[in-house]
């Protein structure tokens, strides 16, 4: 089927200014990416998928120049992880550590691709391809097309420190891709933490296999540069009895666009997806999910909760597919918004499609403001009104907090969020 | 310590004159107790003198140990030692009691430029105050008020007036919902705070609280103000014959 003309002139302009890898053994899955995107086209306003979004950020040739936060704090400071640091999208060896760590094999993408075999290869761009239906995203088939680097993480037993991927921004007009593989061998575990603003513009994909009993835990604190135009994808397929846990933190941006996609077809697997947001002004944030669930006695939750004032716009398209095989099903759902004042918005479009009739499926989603009861009652307890505030806004995000299971780890995702809280109160 | 003039307050929204000329006069040392039918106006009473909004004073003043209270923000006149044990404790899901009562301690002595409690100082505290309150330490990790029953919502407000040692405090109907062993439980911990720099309003529909909280004064509020003030025997008095004759002597009531 060919695509409309402004499609495919979208498409041409965006592939003129990139310079496609041949790749060794991603060969074969970038062509066929390519040939999935020229079938796509670029997304674009009218698409269904992006009703609430416009994509032109995202899918222009070149990005919108965002100011670089040259000195974003570091965070989780107080954990002993493995660093690897990527400075607009370019991997920094000097900055980094060592790639060695007992129980996990890491490699670079630059550098692996100049093989023609390699693990990876029964990974990269498989969930990405198989991700693309129902619902089509082009920006994850561009990214198997032409992303140069990322990592290729083998966890084959428990790591003992989480593994940390550290982004950093140094020019205002950086254009990155960046394309991850994790594959959790049976029973291996690990924390992978994703941390910071990898450019003025990014576009990551990162693809999960987790196998059998396997554990994952990602936590993504999203850098807080204004300006900064972003697109992830988290493709994961789940094993029998995995886990899979991943919350991101996202705050400011002028564009964000976080797509989960994942698959849980082993039964009695667990996958939770949480998000916090918190938006001032010029900020639009989209958290777009696609939980399936495959196999039997699979337990799913999505959390998703956006603190919105002065303009600020928050987007969750959450969906539950509840497939015939999946009986006894468990899946949750909630979106929330917290509105801080009038102009702020969220859009929300909360799905559950279910083919199993032993299922136990809840969604819910809200929209509301501050409750002036419980300020009251705390500024009557001598609590000054923005600490109050500050409370109560913390208090609305501990749901999704509460899905971090390190408590260290969600200590600093408070931290980081109550310094935000304190610099943007008015 | 707490003087209220001719306090006229309207509903802020719409045209509803609630109270129409309160005055009262209460001096260290002192419990007053405040009866009356419902909607006469006694929690409104009690919120105006806390800040909460919705609410627009048209005339009268009051003030706390001199200190004009009209004017401050609620957080001030926490500080400045009101305090005020609502009827309807509010619930906050997400926030934890204990966050909750360490955050206020410390903000009032903040404000006061005192030095914050150290956690371990703070946690002693609570428990101590909890234990003579049969509080459980349960009860103190959940999320304020949140499943709490009526009378352990209740209970929880006079944990935090012990902890924060106010000097004005308004109890407003404390012993509704609350079994006999708990009132009595409710009375000791106010009576334990009883001294001659504090002073209590406490409102009340019964007798029985006040034979475990002896008050001083004793008023009526009918129709937005106060229509009698007297001894202890007045609130015997209305225990046993109810509001009619107090009611027909100022002409209100039989409508
Ligand atoms: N925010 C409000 N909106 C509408 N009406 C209100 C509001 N606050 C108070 N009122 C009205 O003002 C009157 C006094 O209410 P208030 O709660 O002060 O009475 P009360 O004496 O405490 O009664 P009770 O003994 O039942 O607790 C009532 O008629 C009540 O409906
Ligand atoms: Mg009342």
């Amino acid at each position: 089927m060919a695509l409309p003309k402004a499609k495919e002139d979208a498409l041409a302009a965006r592939l003129a200014v990139l310079d496609l890898p041949r790749g060794g053994f991603t060969k074969a899955a970038r062509v066929a990416a390519m040939a999935r995107l020229q079938a796509m086209g670029m997304p674009g306003r009218r698409d269904e998928y992006w009703r609430y979004t416009n994509p032109a950020l995202l899918s222009d040739p070149h990005p919108q120049p965002a100011t670089a936060l040259r000195v974003e704090r570091p965070i989780f400071t107080g954990l002993d992880k493995l660093r690897v640091i990527f400075t607009d999208g370019v991997f920094d060896a000097e900055a980094s550590d060592d790639l060695t760590l007992a129980g996990i094999e890491i490699s670079l993408l630059s550098q692996a691709d100049a093989q023609d075999i390699h693990w990876a290869g029964a990974v990269y761009g498989t969930l990405e391809e198989a991700g693309q239906t129902p619902v089509a995203r082009p920006l994850a088939a561009l990214n198997t097309a032409a992303a140069r680097e990322g990592l290729l993480i083998r966890v084959t037993g428990k790591a003992p420190k989480p593994l940390h991927i550290s982004y950093r921004a140094s020019s205002d007009t950086s254009d990155v891709m960046l394309h991850h593989c994790v594959k959790v061998e049976p029973g291996a575990e690990l924390v992978l933490l994703e941390t910071g603003s990898a450019g003025a513009r990014a576009n990551v994909v990162m693809e999960v296999d987790v196998g059998q009993s396997g554990r994952l835990h990602h936590i993504r604190p999203q850098g807080r540069a204004h300006g900064r135009q972003m697109a992830t994808h988290l493709f994961a397929r789940i094993a029998s009895e995995a886990l899979f846990k991943s919350f991101t933190l996202t705050m400011n941006g002028v564009m964000t666009r976080n797509e989960a996609v994942i698959e849980l077809n082993g039964a009695e697997s667990v996958a939770h997806i949480a998000g916090a947001a918190v938006g001032d002004g010029d900020f639009h944030h989209d958290d777009t999910v696609f939980v399936t669930h495959a196999a039997p006695g699979c337990e799913s939750r999505q959390v998703f909760k956006k603190v919105l004032k002065n303009g600020a716009t928050g987007v969750f398209q959450g969906k539950i597919l509840v497939k015939q095989a999946a009986q006894q099903t468990d899946g949750y759902q909630i979106s929330q918004s917290l509105l801080l004042d009038g102009d702020s918005q969220f859009l929300a479009k909360p799905e559950l499609e279910i083919y199993a009739d032993d299922v136990k499926c809840s969604h819910g989603s809200t929209s509301g403001a501050i409750d002036e009861t419980a300020l009251f009652y705390l500024q009557s307890r001598g609590v000054p009104k923005r600490a109050a505030q500050s409370l109560l806004v913390l208090a609305f995000l501990a749901e999704a907090i509460g899905e971090i299971e390190d408590e260290r780890i969600a200590e600093d995702i408070r931290a980081r969020l109550e310094d935000w809280l304190h610099r943007h109160e008015s | 310590m707490l003087e209220i003039k001719n306090l006229h307050v309207k509903l802020e929204e719409e045209d509803k004159a609630i109270l129409k000329g309160v005055d009262l006069v209460v001096k260290a040392g002192e419990v007053h107790a405040i009866m009356g039918p419902n909607g006469s106006g006694k929690s409104t009473l009690s919120y105006v003198l806390a800040g909460r909004e919705g609410y627009e004073v048209t005339e009268g003043e009051a003030s706390l140990d001199g200190a004009a209270l009209l004017e401050m923000e609620p957080e001030e006149r926490a500080a400045a030692g009101l305090f005020l044990a609502f009827q309807y404790p509010v619930e906050i899901p997400g926030v934890g009691n204990m966050t909750f009562l360490r955050t206020a301690v410390n903000a009032q002595r903040k404000a006061r430029g005192e030095e914050e409690l150290s956690a371990g100082d703070f946690l002693k505290l609570v428990r101590e105050k909890a234990k003579q309150l049969k509080i459980d330490a349960e009860m103190l990790k959940r999320p304020v008020n949140v499943g709490f029953s009526g009378g352990e919502k209740k209970r929880n407000e006079i944990l935090q007036m012990a902890m924060l040692e106010p000097k004005m405090c308004i109890l407003d109907e404390t012993d509704s919902g609350l079994d006999v062993d708990a009132m009595k439980l409710v009375a000791d911990g106010v009576n334990a705070l009883r001294d001659a720099g504090r002073a209590f309003l406490v409102i009340t529909h019964y007798q029985r609280l006040l034979d475990h909280i002896k008050p001083d004064v004793v008023h009526i509020m009918a129709e937005g103000r106060i229509i009698r003030s007297g001894g202890p025997e007045l609130a015997l008095e209305v225990e046993n014959n109810g509001y009619a004759d107090l009611l027909a002597a100022e002409g209100m009531g039989a409508k």
